[in-house]
């Protein structure tokens, strides 16, 4: 057990910040201290993060090289009845990779806000609850067990919506804040369920093996990979309906942080927020939590078939489904997060077809571009005097020419051209995806080619939404002086709805002094914005090119006649749990043998028994991905044709309406709960049915008094002693009752 | 209790250590005393809550003693015990104690009433005098029916509760003062007059079974753990349901909830933050403390049913929370869905549950005593509590609102904010319980959890909606820009509730340590077959999943 005492300060750094932010920031109102303070608590949880994961000027290797996770235990939190819960952190591989580009991602972040909050009132209270953010997905991240996760897991939902709600006179801000917490609960209900039913199972909830308070803590993994692996027979009849729960569980967690199908509804509106916001934490960060969970529990996963299935079909649906979103939307933001959501959704596709090291390499170099890309959206924003509506820009590279260009680099990102980053990500999943075979519990159903193909159609949906952003904001003629009609409705027919849209989108930055949006004055030109804004987006368009090339693929590699050198692939292997030898494990016996067997059989592909180095996959693999180069060069050929000449060409209504699933959300789930609360549980049944009876007692035995009255008896005067006597002699009868029992 | 000889010097301090639970329940009578000594001889009103919140104050520290003391305990498992004889015709005895389950609960209501009593400075415009002498007569009930181990003092206690209560809502309260007034004052002293049959019950029924009829609880458990005094099940059936439904009505629990929002709607600001905080705990407390221990088999029996109206509180009085128009009438009903999860909790008859039943008790009394206290500062500045005349709240009182948000959290059980770490056991109790017995069909014990959780998503979605109509947005209504922000007094208040809320989120360990052993000693009883066997082998491990999940695969 490697132990660190310095792992606190990577959590504890921001969260510092945070409160002198609020305490002393906000009596001083001093933007420099303020920017300072923030951006210096997380240079030091940076600091110390690459310390600890290089091993650098520590007494043990790095993290990212040792056998054994660093660990550091504060103190016990919860200990009742044999279920504990530390306060206790751990990095090992696969968090020591997550807390790095977290901290080096929201670094940049940070340094970037301090230009683009430039001027704003709550200046101070935007960096508190952004270094809070930082301390609770740090926590998430670092957290050894699951329930601390589960402390950064709710503290992440908290911060976001703080910070969606930001802008707090903005109504779409407070709703938007509003129904991504509540949509968050509800994954979380799925993670809490299922940490019971880990503590269930396995008596422990930590991630790791080691000895806290001389008491020996097991590990969930190694428990049931061991157990599996050592028994599978008996062991895997009784585990098996837990696993699969747990992994459905965790998922339904995943999906609402993630916002994965049905929980994706709040991710775009939560583009209510402050652009480094939606870079920090609905692009880079936050929303990845749920592939960390998933490939955190891999060993749970890969016993689960069931539940693997579940999250790659889940995934692929998401990623086809929210890129279609994407090609009709207007708000440069917009466009962003449905594609951040369908970027997602290639993650725990990845994750689900058994390539979680890919999975995390995926994340990571889409925390690259995404936080770029809307890192950059914030400097056109910021340019452009707070438009966020591309169909008032046009022709921005004259003017922004860094941005113009920092983008670039991440649009090529995100379409998968090689050499940039998100081609070796992007294209290992869609081949590992190919290649998992026997995947599917009926075989003989290709359901992996389809999931291949609903992941290939959707990379090219993303080159063309990806290149029509483009087009309408840097390319194509100055849109932002025309006037309003001419610029929103470019062709005839279309006129009506995406006026509609530009007016609805204008109305709610109408009144809003707090984002400094004011009229384009006739003479407006967009500006470059400042050096602490462009010299974060340098820097990510750096990484964004040549960030991917961490993990190639041997396929890649071996084409310019370099040998294995997919260093991420071999730093994260020790993460993914072996199932170890099983297969030859099985005589025939039980009636339940076939079943069992199948179990095995249908399990995907194991990591190890995947063998990047033979001809036939090094064969398979680069002929993928040349078709997906192709089709990738294919999709931005079609977004030039389709858009360069025409950059506001109607697109379907039903896209741009984001298929409805609010309205029917609203319709069909919160509006009919509401009106039976109301009117069946609240006026029905308790002013009505029980209010009802006890009143109704009340008047008759009032009656029966104004009886007695009139039969001049005269001596009952109040309610309350009517009702008194009603109870005497439900009393009298009562103790009748409990003597005659005595005796 | 630390060592203190006939020669100590530190004589006095003992003698107060000795008969702190006495010195606690009367401190409070002779403030009541003075206060009306007070106000007869200077006949000025302004002074008297300085009177009374000294009085409180001064409980408060000397409830500390019972936090400090190292002593140990008698061996009925009481410290701080006192058994006086009392009226002896009827062998009932002035019998005071306290163990782990009471403790917290008592020095709830002495931490609570000082800021109660803070709560009230320029909110009671007529008869203060009456007003504070009926608090402390309150608070010095509550600490005897906390402390009282003998049913007829408990009793006494119990009902003499009622009567302070009753006149602040009645007679301080909002306009439908005396409707609410007269529910809440049916409604428990129905339930209680059926307790008070059944102590009397029990008395003679010790009687026939020894000789000696009796109100001491200590001396029923023994002989009923000796098995010297049985029930029949009728009998069993009827003692334990009028106590069951005394308590119940007290918590409340579903259907007998709806005294709850209209007393608190209508009760002074002080009486509403009392009554969250501590009247509602007499009920959860009084039946783990007699139902649990007394007539364990019926409570086994019974507890289906306790776990299922547990549930439909917890969903029910959430759905009816989320259309409340009222703020206080939202917390009221967030009220009843919180107290459901304490029942659940209690009812698991696991470690995990009981335990984070008492600690939820606590969290509940922390949380929503806060926020009631909320709503009375925003009350006093607007005379209005609905939520359609708020809005934009957060641009004119930004530091009310941060509280708010802050109490908020901690109600919706967001973590290390100290509601989460009690519906988290209660639910790990819930899960692993094995008081629904497994069946064929289906694992109870996770459907009632799952279904429990749901109220989980449900708190974030009244709170946080109410949250947004009232602080969010624009100001949208003109009587709303020139409000005040919290003043130094009310801040003050905040900050104890505050720091609460977030130590014991974060270090729960001082709390649950201080109730373990007395909390594993009723789930052990309570668990306990007449056969004198221990129901259930709580040891997690290899061992006992086998089973579990062989039980599981069996269904499939």
């Amino acid at each position: 057990m490697i132990e660190n005492n310095l792992l606190s300060i990577i959590i504890f750094a921001p969260l510092a910040g945070a409160v002198i932010n609020w305490l002393v920031g906000g009596k001083l109102k001093n933007e420099t201290f303020s920017g300072l303070v923030a951006c210096g608590a997380i240079a030091v949880s940076t600091i110390v993060a690459f310390m600890l994961a290089f091993g650098i000027g520590t007494p043990h290797a790095g993290a990212l090289f040792a056998d054994k996770p660093v660990l550091d235990h504060i103190w016990t939190w919860i200990s009742v009845g044999g279920f504990r819960a530390d306060f206790a952190l751990g990095m090992d591989r696969l968090s020591g990779i997550y807390a790095l580009f977290v901290t080096f991602v929201g670094l940049l972040i940070h340094i970037f806000a301090t230009g683009y909050m430039h001027g704003d009132k709550g200046f101070y209270r935007f960096f508190a609850y952004l270094n809070l953010f930082m301390f609770a997905m740090l926590t998430l991240v670092l957290a050894d067990n699951f329930l601390l996760m589960f402390v950064g897991w709710e503290g992440v939902g908290l911060c976001s919506y703080l910070l969606i709600g930001y802008y707090l006179k903005r109504d779409e801000a407070r709703e938007a804040a509003k129904k991504a917490f509540v949509m968050n609960r509800i994954g979380d209900w799925g993670v809490l369920m299922a940490i019971f039913l880990i503590f269930t199972l396995t008596g422990s909830i930590s991630f790791f093996d080691k000895v806290v308070d001389g008491e020996q803590v097991q590990s969930v993994f190694t428990f049931v990979t061991q157990n599996m692996s050592a028994d599978p027979f008996t062991w895997g009849a009784i585990f098996a309906g837990g696993l699969t729960s747990i992994g459905v569980l965790l998922f339904i967690g995943a999906t609402g942080k993630s916002a994965q199908i049905p929980l994706l509804t709040w991710l775009p509106d939560a583009m209510a927020g402050p652009t480094p916001v939606s870079a920090l934490i609905h692009a880079a960060t936050m929303v990845t939590a749920g592939v960390y969970l998933v490939v955190r529990a891999n060993a749970i996963y890969q016993f689960a078939p069931t539940a693997m299935w579940i999250v790659a079909v889940i995934g692929a649906a998401t990623a086809l489904f929210a890129a279609t979103i994407a090609i009709a939307q207007n708000d440069i933001k917009k466009v962003l997060a449905y594609s951040t959501v369908s970027q997602l959704g290639f993650m725990f596709l990845a994750a689900g077809v058994g390539a979680f090291v890919v999975a995390i390499f995926h994340v990571m170099t889409h925390a690259f571009f995404k936080a770029l890309l809307f890192l950059g959206s914030g400097s056109v924003i910021h340019g452009m005097h707070h438009e966020q509506d591309m169909r008032r820009m046009g022709n921005l590279k004259k003017y922004m020419p860094v941005t113009f260009f920092t983008m670039a680099m991440g649009w090529l990102a995100i379409c998968g051209i090689p050499i940039w980053a998100g081609f070796f990500s992007k294209d290992e999943i869609l081949y590992r995806t190919f290649a998992a075979d026997n995947y599917f519990p009926v075989s003989d159903f290709p359901g992996n080619k389809v999931l291949w193909a609903v992941a290939t159609l959707t990379a090219v949906l993303t080159a063309i939404y990806m290149t029509r952003m483009m087009i309408m904001t840097f390319w194509g003629k100055e849109r932002w002086s025309e006037p309003e009609a001419v610029a929103t409705g470019d062709l005839g027919t279309a006129h009506e709805s995406p006026l509609e849209a530009a007016l609805d989108s204008h109305d709610a930055h109408d009144d809003d002094e707090e984002e400094h949006h004011h009229e384009v004055p006739a003479d407006f030109k967009p500006h470059e914005s400042p050096w602490v804004m462009t010299v974060p987006l340098i820097v990510l368009a750096f990484l964004s090119t040549v960030g991917g090339l961490v993990g190639i693929p041997y396929a890649m590699s071996s084409l310019v006649g370099a040998g294995e050198i997919n260093v991420f692939e071999h730093t994260l292997d020790p993460v993914i749990a072996k199932k170890g030898e099983h297969d030859g494990h099985s005589a025939p016996s039980a009636s339940g043998e076939n079943e069992v067997k199948h179990f095995y059989a249908s399990a995907p592909a194991v990591p190890g028994a995947y063998d990047p180095h033979s001809p036939e996959v090094i064969q398979k693999e680069r002929l993928l991905a040349l078709l997906s180069v192709v089709l990738a060069l294919a999709g931005i050929g079609i977004g030039f044709a389709l858009f360069r000449n025409n950059p506001l060409r109607k697109m379907p209504k039903i896209l741009e309406q984001k298929w409805k699933v609010d309205e029917f959300y609203n319709g069909y789930i919160v509006d009919p709960l509401t009106s039976l609360s109301r009117e069946g549980l609240w006026k029905g049944f308790d002013l009505g049915f029980i209010d009802g009876i006890v009143n109704g007692i009340g008047s008759f035995v009032k009656e029966l008094g104004d009886i007695a009255r009139r039969v001049q008896v005269g001596f009952v005067r109040s309610y309350a002693a009517v009702i008194m006597l009603g109870a005497i002699v439900v009393l009298g009868y009562f103790i009748y009752y409990g003597f005659k029992l005595v005796n | 209790m630390n060592g203190g000889g006939p020669r100590s010097p530190s004589y006095i301090m003992d003698l107060i250590a000795e008969n702190i639970l006495t010195i606690l329940i009367l401190l409070p009578v002779v403030g009541a005393l003075a206060v009306l000594g007070y106000q007869m001889f200077w006949k000025q009103e302004s002074q008297l809550k300085w009177v009374t919140f000294a009085i409180t104050l001064l409980n408060f520290l000397l409830s500390l003693v019972l936090v400090f003391d190292k002593g140990a305990a008698s061996a009925s498992g009481f410290h701080f015990e006192k058994n006086v004889p009392w009226i002896s015709a009827i062998n009932t005895n002035y019998h005071v104690g306290v163990d782990g389950l009471s403790l917290w609960l008592v020095i709830l209501t002495t931490f609570i009433m000082p800021i109660a009593v803070i709560s009230t400075w320029h909110a009671v415009e007529k008869k203060a005098t009456a007003f504070y002498i009926f608090l402390l007569l309150l608070e010095s009930a509550m600490i005897g029916v906390f402390v009282s181990l003998d049913l007829l003092v408990f009793y006494l206690f119990f009902e003499a509760s009622l009567i302070p209560m009753f006149f602040l809502i009645g007679v301080w309260g909002g306009k439908d003062r005396i409707y609410a007034a007269v529910k809440f004052f049916i409604f428990t002293a129905i339930g209680s007059l059926l307790m008070l049959v059944a102590i009397i019950a029990l008395y003679f029924m010790h009687a026939d079974a020894t000789g000696v009829g009796t109100f001491d609880f200590v001396t029923l458990l023994n002989t009923l753990k000796l098995g010297n005094m049985t029930f029949s099940a009728s009998a069993g059936a009827f003692l334990f349901l009028a106590f069951a439904l005394a308590f119940s009505i007290k918590v409340p629990l579903f259907p007998f909830h709806t005294w709850l929002p209209d007393a608190h709607t209508e009760a002074p600001t002080a009486g509403s933050v009392i009554l969250a905080a501590v009247l509602l705990k007499m009920g959860t407390y009084g039946l783990m403390r007699f139902n649990f221990t007394l007539f364990p088999d019926q409570a086994r029996e019974f507890a289906p049913l306790f776990i299922v109206l547990a549930i439909i509180g917890i969903v029910y009085g959430a759905l009816v929370a989320m259309v409340q128009p009222d703020v206080k009438r939202l917390v009221a009903y967030s009220s009843v869905a919180h107290m459901g999860f304490v029942i659940l909790g209690m009812f698991s008859f696991t470690e995990w549950g009981m335990q984070g039943a008492v600690y939820q008790m606590l969290n509940h009394g922390v949380s929503t005593g806060a926020l009631f206290l909320l709503v009375g500062f925003i009350y006093e500045r607007r005379h209005t509590r609905m939520i359609s005349d708020f809005g934009g709240l957060a641009n004119v009182m930004p530091i009310y609102a941060t509280i708010f948000v802050i109490t908020a959290m901690s109600s919706v059980g967001l973590p290390f904010l100290n509601g989460f770490v009690g519906e988290f056991l209660i639910m790990v109790g819930m899960w692993k319980s094995t008081i629904l017995s497994v069946t064929a069909a289906a694992n109870w014990n996770y459907i009632a959890t799952m279904v429990a959780g749901t109220g989980v998503i449900f708190a974030a979605v009244y709170l946080l909606w109410m949250i947004q109509r009232v602080f969010f947005g624009k100001v949208t209504n003109d009587k709303n820009r020139g409000l005040a922000d919290l003043s130094y007094r009310e801040i003050g208040l905040m900050v104890p509730l505050l720091f609460l809320m977030v130590f014991m989120g974060v270090y729960p360990r001082p709390f649950l340590e201080a109730t373990h052993s007395s909390v594993s000693e009723i789930q052990k009883r309570v668990m306990q077959r007449a056969g004198g066997e221990i129901d259930q082998a709580q040891v997690p491990g290899p061992s006992e999943e086998k089973t579990e999940a062989h039980l599981e695969i069996q269904q499939k």
